[in-house]
């Protein structure tokens, strides 16, 4: 369980988050929504500790992730970049056996090849990709990479930055139907920032809404299309009349 | 009152400039405390050590050919002012190993090596790729920078020794086919009088560089700005920085070899 309570984080006279409380219980598919600039990606960033917070508690399982021992910490997660964040260096088999390669999951190479081209089938992309590197792959490609590369280790909780911005309508529907049956079949906690509603749809177990550096509100997905929130409300619909200021 | 503006800009500047000392320094205190701490990456070594090392070598082979030419010839020009133009090989020899080949060699592997793991360290920075290792429980410090620092300490000297050699052949070209001097006797005068402390203070300094060059380019890439204007901004910046911190660094060297 990931358990966030008055997490503050400003960067200079910016106040960015201003009191986040969110609890994402084990096996839980947590998606946050918000508009672009209101601190989601910050807030996925502390719980990771790429980022420090400046006050408030993130925890995971009851450990402050700022004392807990980072390298045995950072194995428990995998992530998946807004933009892949493929190594250009490495070639695709390499990218998705990163931790395999090195560290304390270190495999030999051949079954580090092995596993790489077993991910690789499972997010749909054939072992013959393997030997590429990343600027020789779409992008829709280059995302099922990265999501290859972020359950190569089997993770317990995994971290989806806008998954399928960039993407075209059928491949962010395919990417959103994969990120839902990966986390389902490995049991493994997630957490996904997105703007797509349909991908907050495909993908969430429960929804929070971050504005201005708080929740703004959080509940089962399905209550969300109920929820008298005017933000929520506002958000969902995509109307530019409401209480969250739409700049012309 | 409009009299202080300027006082206050120059206190700013240098308030800036020492911020920007002060984590050059913490940043080379990390990199050399990660050198000697595990894990340790020689894949990533072996590849900088062709980057930096190896396709520098016609870079600076070509500085050192052309200078080495071109020193016989201002050396000859000057010394017939009072009759000594036979200490062309003589000087030609200390000047590569001593001066020339260390700093010009620095400089090229500057231009050359200093730009490219700014621009490269910049771009995973801007694209999430350092955050990435973060995730993977990569440290970035040891992946990326001490296999560069390293290959460049490592690789620099050796980069020196070959341009000395090039450019004291440069100056014998010149000296043999265009100056007159008897191809014997213009490599015994090198040989005569060049010591062992000239080679190996030229080889000390090649190795300072090659620190100076590799590091600045990584704390050029670690700290850069958003996008391709940081990018360029990282690149520009490693170059000139190194450039700079070179010829301190050189000029450093000498009073501490040669006049202490």
């Amino acid at each position: 369980m990931i358990e966030l309570s008055g997490v503050h984080k400003s960067f200079g006279p910016k106040q960015v988050l201003r009191g986040v409380d969110l609890t994402i219980r084990q096996g839980e598919s947590m998606v946050i929504i918000g508009g672009s600039g209101t601190g989601k990606s910050v807030l996925l960033k502390c719980i990771l500790g790429l980022i420090r917070h400046d006050s408030g508690a993130i925890t995971l399982e009851g450990e402050d992730v700022r004392t807990v021992e980072r390298d045995a910490f950072l194995a428990r997660f995998g992530m998946l970049f807004q933009g892949g964040a493929l190594f250009d260096s490495l070639n695709v088999w390499q990218n998705v056996a990163f931790r395999l390669l090195r560290g304390s999951l270190k495999r030999p190479t051949a079954e580090a090849r092995e596993i790489a081209i077993e991910k690789l089938r499972r997010v749909g992309l054939t072992p013959d990709v393997a030997d590429l590197f990343p600027s020789e792959l779409s992008g829709g490609m280059q995302k099922r990479v990265g999501l290859a590369r972020a359950i190569a280790a089997e993770p317990d909780v995994i971290f989806f930055d806008e998954p399928t911005t960039g993407l075209d309508p059928i491949m962010a529907g395919v990417i959103n139907e994969l990120i839902r049956e990966i986390v389902v079949e490995m049991g493994a906690t997630a957490m996904t920032i997105t703007h797509d509603m349909s991908s907050v749809r495909a993908i969430a177990d429960h929804v929070a809404m971050l504005h201005d550096g708080v929740v703004k509100w959080t509940g089962p997905v399905a209550r969300m299309d109920d929820a008298t929130d005017p933000f929520l409300h506002q958000f969902i619909t995509g109307s530019a009349e409401g209480p969250i200021e739409a700049v012309r | 009152m409009i009299l202080l503006y300027p006082l206050g800009a120059l206190g700013r500047s240098t308030l800036s400039a020492l911020a920007v000392i002060g984590r050059v320094a913490m940043f080379c205190a990390q990199t050399l405390s990660h050198l000697i701490r595990p894990p340790f990456y020689p894949r990533e070594f072996a590849h900088a050590l062709m980057q930096i090392g190896w396709l520098s070598l016609p870079v600076v082979g070509l500085t050192a050919l052309f200078t080495g030419g071109a020193l016989a010839l201002q050396i000859y020009a000057g010394g017939s002012r009072f009759n000594a133009e036979s200490v062309v090989p003589s000087i030609v020899a200390i000047g590569m190993v001593r001066e020339l080949g260390p700093v010009l060699g620095g400089l090229m592997v500057a231009g050359r090596v200093a730009s490219a793991i700014a621009a490269e360290i910049a771009t995973m920075k801007v694209t999430e790729q350092i955050d990435a290792l973060v995730t993977l429980s990569t440290n970035p410090m040891k992946y990326l920078t001490v296999p560069r620092v390293l290959a460049a300490t490592l690789t620099l000297p050796l980069l020196v020794a070959v341009g000395d050699i090039i450019g004291i052949f440069g100056g014998y070209l010149v000296g043999t086919t265009r100056l007159g001097f008897n191809p014997v006797t213009y490599l015994d005068n090198t040989v005569d009088f060049l010591e062992l402390w000239d080679v190996l203070s030229g080889l000390v300094k090649g190795a300072v560089f090659g620190f100076i060059v590799a590091l600045m380019g990584c704390f050029h890439g670690m700290h850069s700005g958003r996008g391709a204007r940081g990018v360029g901004r990282a690149t520009t910046n490693a170059v000139v920085s190194a450039s700079i911190m070179i010829l301190a660094a050189n000029y450093l060297l000498t009073e501490l070899f040669f006049t202490a």
